[in-house]
This record gives structure tokens, C-alpha cells and sequence, in this order.
């Protein structure tokens, strides 16, 4: 398809609703500045910026990581490389660096998905290249951060990840909204494809604020035995949230683990889940999301599709309701097209056993101790495995919603 | 330290448990007998003061001060430690953490586990896929961090194994009579209640007096070992006769040491 025929079919596209979430009216959106200063050292930021790049695990002295890249509203403000394998740019950049970059850019995301995609690829969006070059062990993580930085316009971004034949890479990316901005959105469109045995772990960080809308739009493409490793934190206020990623899994034994932790405070809505295609034998796949809601309303999806022999998948939706007013709904789906696959799901909603909280209480704890520690240890269910400087965080993060009290 | 008194309990709606007498004092360990149902554990879980036991009669005096509506959480601050049967899963807290955290940051978990080999449990979620063994010794482990002044077993040798046992009833012996017990400092004066359908733990701890419960309540009291001799030998019925005899089982009543 040509560019132009592109155009046109996203064009057609401007007032197409999503399938999911609620329906946000894009006229009321500005488009993001392209003009904020740029700098060379992350170092330079101001110390208010530099405090949000930390909250999302993104550290500004760049210490253990071999690259990073900022985006504020439409504008590119850092991008640096400093490890060897893998190469960190701007999208719009790598696109007249790499002729080759072309056929990835768009394919695995329809411009005419929804309204959001519509806008991201008219307006041209920017947002961060990274390339795992083969055979490639990059030994520390590649840093990004998106963030909001004006009030009532929309960022576009536009991502693409290409982890190339037995790689092996590791981002963190956190998403932000700068302190006193509101009424604005982020449309993030990320294109992955990982290559023959590749493997890619990657940890995302949402920190956005009571106002703001996120409409994410991500495909991931893997090839033969690809691993891909997800982990995904959102335990800050938002206005909405729809996200609902979706894994081709094109080549054998791949194998595919999402992650899913978030909380929903009073006044968020939260859609989220993730979807994974098996298409090709062998491969595997696990989905687990823990969710609590102290106010708010959390839709935890979930589909696995077994379209090939020997997949196995597993899909596991947990939430907790710590507030009269909160809503939790869970919708694991499993779909088998061929006989010999194995699925399973395992779905819970509702409040903390009494039992639970009980029996610590028994050992001397008060009701809101033992609570709290029931609710972290559900959450952390959900983020094993994350860098520890992270988890360290996210530990912080959860003493200050102090949950017990909620 | 304990008593009981006229204590009727319902769960799901039922009496469970009916006019039920008992004391334990400073001091004494007390063993409860009783085929399975006859309301042994339900006794233990309302002493501990858990919802869905609910007191329909009588009360409950710990230490002379009436308990019966206290919550657990302060129950087990004033003293009351209890090893449960079935105790549940608590996914992603980890047990070390727990003990931690219970004795708030007083004892070492290392050291409590390396004694009864749960070293490698302490990085595990409590319960979670442990046997009916390593559920008592970790119970065990957190009744150590927490030294209740009121120590109640339930069954505390069901499925340990030959091995375990003898650490088992050591750290048992040591918990009731070794240690003084929290906001007692210098003075031992623990009391503990102990459930046992084998009689096993009575080669590890001095038991002082027995009770049978039968059908929701006290049938007879008297020499742990000799009940559990009549018991080995004519089976809980001569119990019931017992019970039958004496028409209404008193506390017997003794001064505090």
C-alpha cells in the first residue's frame, strides 16, 4: 500500500471509536509541543523533572543502563546510546538512517485501527527506535520516559522495538505526567518484533495523574523460540486507561509472560489486559494480573488463542475490592482451534478473606497491618522478577497509598 | 489465667459448642480430648476470638478480665497464642517477613528456623504448598516470635514426622515451660492448652489435668494420662457415661499459684 493510500485510509479513520474503553473526544486536544529544549545530559533536566524520571524507574545519571531516550509532549529532548548491541534513536530519525526500517513501520499497528492510531500516524508521532542488533547480549537495560509536560493536548508517540536473531534486551520505560498538568492524553503506538530466539523483557512503569487519558496501542511480533517478558505497573490515579496489548506468536516455541500489577483509585477507570495469538506449535504463554481498586473500576481482559498443536497457556485475572464504591470485572477468554492444546484460566474477584486477615491479627498484628500485608503480597504476585532498584520503588509507592487505610 | 464459663458458641448458624466449662491456670498445661467434631478446635478458635464463632452464651476470662468481645489482634497482645490445624495460604507474604514483622523486629527468623530446619521456608509464601509437618513447625516458629503467655495447640504432632517429632516437642516443651512469657519479664507463669487425639506430645510437655469434650461440650475431667489410658483402652464412650455420672462437669477449683 502506498503512502498515500495510508493517508487516506487513516484520514477515513479520525472518528473511528475504539472497541474498548471509553470514547475520548479528540477535537478537545491540542496537538503537543515540538519545542521544548532539548538536552544533552539527562543531569541538565530540572530537579522536578528528574524527581519524575526517578518514580518511574529511569535514573537521570544513566548509571547501569545502556541507553536512553526522553520524550516530552511531541518532543524528542534526549536520546543517548551508551552501551555496544544496540542502537537508541528517535523513530523519525532511524526511519532516514534505515531504509530497511520501512516495512516495520505501521505493519504491526494499523493506522486506521481506531481514532487514536488515526491521529498518532497523521501527526506523524515520534517517539523511540530500539535495535538489539543479532546475536547481541545487551548486558543492561535501555531506559525511556514519555511524559506529559502541557495541559489539553495530546501526545502521539510512536515506538518500535526490533530485538534481532538471539538477542537479548531489556527496557524500562516509564510514563508520566509532569506535576500540574492536566486535561491531557497520551496515544502511544508500539510496534516489537522480536527476532528468531530473541528475548525481550520489558517493564513498564505508568505514573500518570487524576486528569489524564491513555490510549496505548501495542503489537508484538515474535518469531521461532522468542521469549518475551512483560511486566506492567500502574499504581498511581488516572482519569482512563484502555490498553490491551496483543502477541503474535508467528514462530514455534516462543513463549510469553505478562504481567500485570495496578491499582485503581477513586474516580479511575482502568481497561486493561493483553492478548496472545499461539499460532505456531509449542509455543507458551502466561498472563497474570492483580488488580486492586479502592474507589475506582478495573477491567482485567485477557484472551489466549491456541490456533496451533502443543501450546500451552495459562491466564490468571486476581482482583481485590478495598472500597464499597470500587468495581472489579474480570474477562479471561480461552479460545482452541486445533484439538491438542492445553489453556486454563483462573479467575477471582471480590474482598480479602477474613480468614487471611484474621489469622495474622492472631499473631498480634492490627486489622490495618495485616491487611496491609496481605495486599502487598498479592501484588507482588504479580512483579517478581522486576529490577530491584524498581521494585524498591514500587515499595515506596505502595507505604504512600498506604492501602491499609483505605 | 483462663476461664470458661457457660460457654455456648454457633457456627454457620448451629450450636456448636454448649455450656462449655474450662480453666487453665498460671502454670498448667491443660490437654483436651475428644473424638473428631466433638468441638475441640472450634473451642481454641473462639478463645482466639475468630469471626464466625459467635458467643451465644457465657464468657470468656483471661487473666481475670472479661475477653468475650475483645478483638483478636488485642487478645493475642494480651497473651493468647494459638497453633492452628488448618491455618490459610497467605500468597506472596513471605514467612520470614511475617515473623518479622509479628515480633516487630525483636527475634531473628534465621535463628528461630535454623532450629526447626524451616531455613529455606523462610523465603516461601506461608503455607503455601506446605505439608501438614511443616505447617506445625512453622506455627511453631511463629508462636516462638510471638511468646503468648496462653499457649493453645491444636493437634500440634498430626503429621509430623518420627524424626521431627522429638524438635517438635523440644521447642513445644521449651515454648511452655522454658521462656517467661510477653509483658511477664522474670516470671514464667505460662499456661497452655493442648489438643491431642494420640497423646504423643504428653511425652514432651507436663500435662496437669485432661478434659474430654464430647458432643459440643466438657464430659469429664481428670489425669491426663489415666483419661488417655481409659480412652486407648474402652474407646469415648465411657466418657459420655462418665458425663452421664456427674451430671455437670464444675471447674475444679483451685487458687492461682
Amino acid at each position: 500500500m502506498s503512502q498515500s493510500e495510508t493517508k487516506k485510509k487513516a484520514e477515513a479513520a479520525v472518528e473511528k471509536k475504539a472497541a474498548f474503553g471509553s470514547d475520548i473526544d479528540l477535537g478537545k486536544y491540542g496537538k503537543a509541543r515540538q519545542d521544548l529544549e532539548k538536552v544533552s545530559d539527562l543531569a541538565e533536566l530540572k530537579q522536578e523533572d528528574q524527581e519524575t524520571l526517578l518514580k518511574v524507574g529511569v535514573v537521570p545519571s544513566q548509571e547501569g543502563r545502556s541507553g536512553s531516550f526522553v520524550l516530552m509532549d511531541n518532543t524528542m529532548v534526549h536520546s543517548s546510546q551508551l552501551g555496544s548491541g544496540v542502537e537508541v534513536m528517535s523513530v523519525l530519525k532511524a526511519l532516514k538512517v534505515h531504509d530497511w526500517l520501512e516495512q516495520y513501520s505501521w505493519k504491526a499497528v494499523s493506522p486506521d485501527a481506531d481514532k487514536y492510531t488515526a491521529r498518532a500516524f497523521l501527526e506523524e508521532a515520534d517517539g523511540y527506535f530500539i535495535h538489539a542488533l543479532p546475536g547481541q547480549k545487551v548486558v543492561m537495560p535501555v531506559q525511556t520516559c514519555l511524559m506529559l509536560k502541557s495541559k489539553g493536548s495530546a501526545q502521539t508517540v510512536h515506538n518500535i522495538i526490533i530485538v534481532e536473531e538471539g538477542a537479548e534486551l531489556e527496557v524500562i520505560t516509564g510514563c508520566s505526567t509532569s506535576k500540574h498538568v492536566d486535561a491531557a492524553l497520551h496515544l502511544g503506538i508500539s510496534e516489537f518484533y522480536l527476532k528468531k530466539n530473541a528475548k525481550l523483557t520489558f517493564t513498564m512503569v505508568h505514573n500518570w495523574s487524576e486528569t489524564i487519558g491513555v490510549r496505548p496501542r501495542t503489537m508484538i511480533i515474535m518469531d521461532e523460540g522468542a521469549t518475551f517478558i512483560n511486566n506492567y505497573v500502574a499504581l498511581r490515579p488516572v482519569k482512563s486507561i484502555q490498553t490491551y496489548p496483543t502477541f503474535k506468536m508467528e514462530g514455534k516455541n516462543g513463549v510469553c509472560v505478562f504481567n500485570t500489577v495496578a491499582i485503581a483509585h477513586p474516580g479511575s477507570e482502568m481497561d486493561m489486559g493483553s492478548r496472545v495469538l499461539m499460532n505456531a506449535p509449542g509455543c507458551r504463554a502466561e498472563i497474570t494480573s492483580r488488580t486492586i481498586t479502592t474507589g475506582g473500576v478495573v477491567i482485567a481482559r485477557g484472551q489466549m488463542v491456541g490456533a496451533a498443536s502443543g501450546v500451552k497457556g495459562h491466564l490468571e485475572c486476581k482482583g481485590l475490592i478495598l472500597s464499597d464504591k470500587g468495581i472489579q470485572i474480570a474477562i479471561p477468554e480461552l479460545e482452541a482451534r486445533v484439538p491438542d492444546v492445553e489453556m486454563t484460566h483462573e479467575a477471582a474477584v471480590g474482598k480479602i478473606a477474613q480468614d487471611q486477615v484474621e489469622y495474622l491479627m492472631s499473631r498480634g498484628l492490627t486489622e490495618d497491618e495485616a491487611v496491609g500485608i496481605i495486599v502487598k503480597g498479592f501484588l507482588d504476585v504479580g512483579i517478581r522478577g522486576l529490577p530491584p532498584q524498581l521494585a524498591a520503588e514500587i515499595e515506596q509507592t505502595l507505604e504512600q497509598v498506604n492501602l491499609a487505610k483505605m | 489465667m483462663l476461664e470458661i464459663e457457660d460457654l455456648s458458641v454457633e457456627v454457620g448458624g448451629k450450636e456448636v459448642l454448649h455450656d462449655v466449662n474450662l480453666s487453665v491456670m498460671a502454670g498448667y498445661t491443660n490437654v483436651l480430648f475428644g473424638p473428631n467434631g466433638s468441638g475441640k478446635s472450634t473451642l481454641l478458635m473462639t478463645i482466639m476470638g475468630f469471626s464466625g464463632y459467635k458467643i451465644t452464651k457465657g464468657r470468656i476470662l483471661f487473666n481475670d478480665e472479661d475477653i468475650t468481645n475483645v478483638p483478636v489482634s488485642d487478645r493475642a497482645k494480651k497473651g493468647i497464642g494459638l497453633m492452628m490445624q488448618r491455618p490459610p495460604n497467605l500468597v506472596g507474604v513471605k514467612l520470614g517477613n511475617l515473623v518479622k514483622v509479628m515480633s516487630h523486629d525483636q527475634k531473628d527468623p534465621q535463628v528461630l528456623a535454623k532450629d526447626l530446619d524451616l531455613t529455606s521456608f523462610l523465603q516461601r509464601d506461608v503455607n503455601v504448598g506446605f505439608s501438614g509437618g511443616e505447617i506445625k513447625r512453622s506455627e511453631l516458629m511463629q508462636l516462638e516470635a510471638q511468646n503468648p503467655c496462653l499457649v493453645m495447640l491444636d493437634e500440634p504432632e498430626s503429621g509430623v514426622d518420627m524424626v521431627s517429632i522429638q524438635k517438635v516437642g523440644h521447642k513445644i516443651h521449651d515454648l511452655i515451660h522454658g521462656t517467661s512469657c510477653a509483658g511477664k519479664r522474670g516470671q514464667t507463669g505460662k499456661a497452655a492448652l493442648v489438643i491431642t487425639h494420640t497423646g504423643q506430645i504428653l511425652d514432651y510437655v507436663e500435662a496437669d489435668r485432661g478434659y474430654v469434650m464430647c458432643k459440643g461440650t466438657i464430659a469429664c475431667m481428670g489425669n491426663p494420662r489415666e483419661l488417655l489410658h481409659e480412652i486407648r483402652s474402652k474407646g469415648y464412650d465411657e466418657c459420655i457415661s462418665c458425663k452421664l455420672k456427674r451430671k455437670k462437669a464444675e471447674p475444679i477449683s483451685v487458687t492461682e499459684a
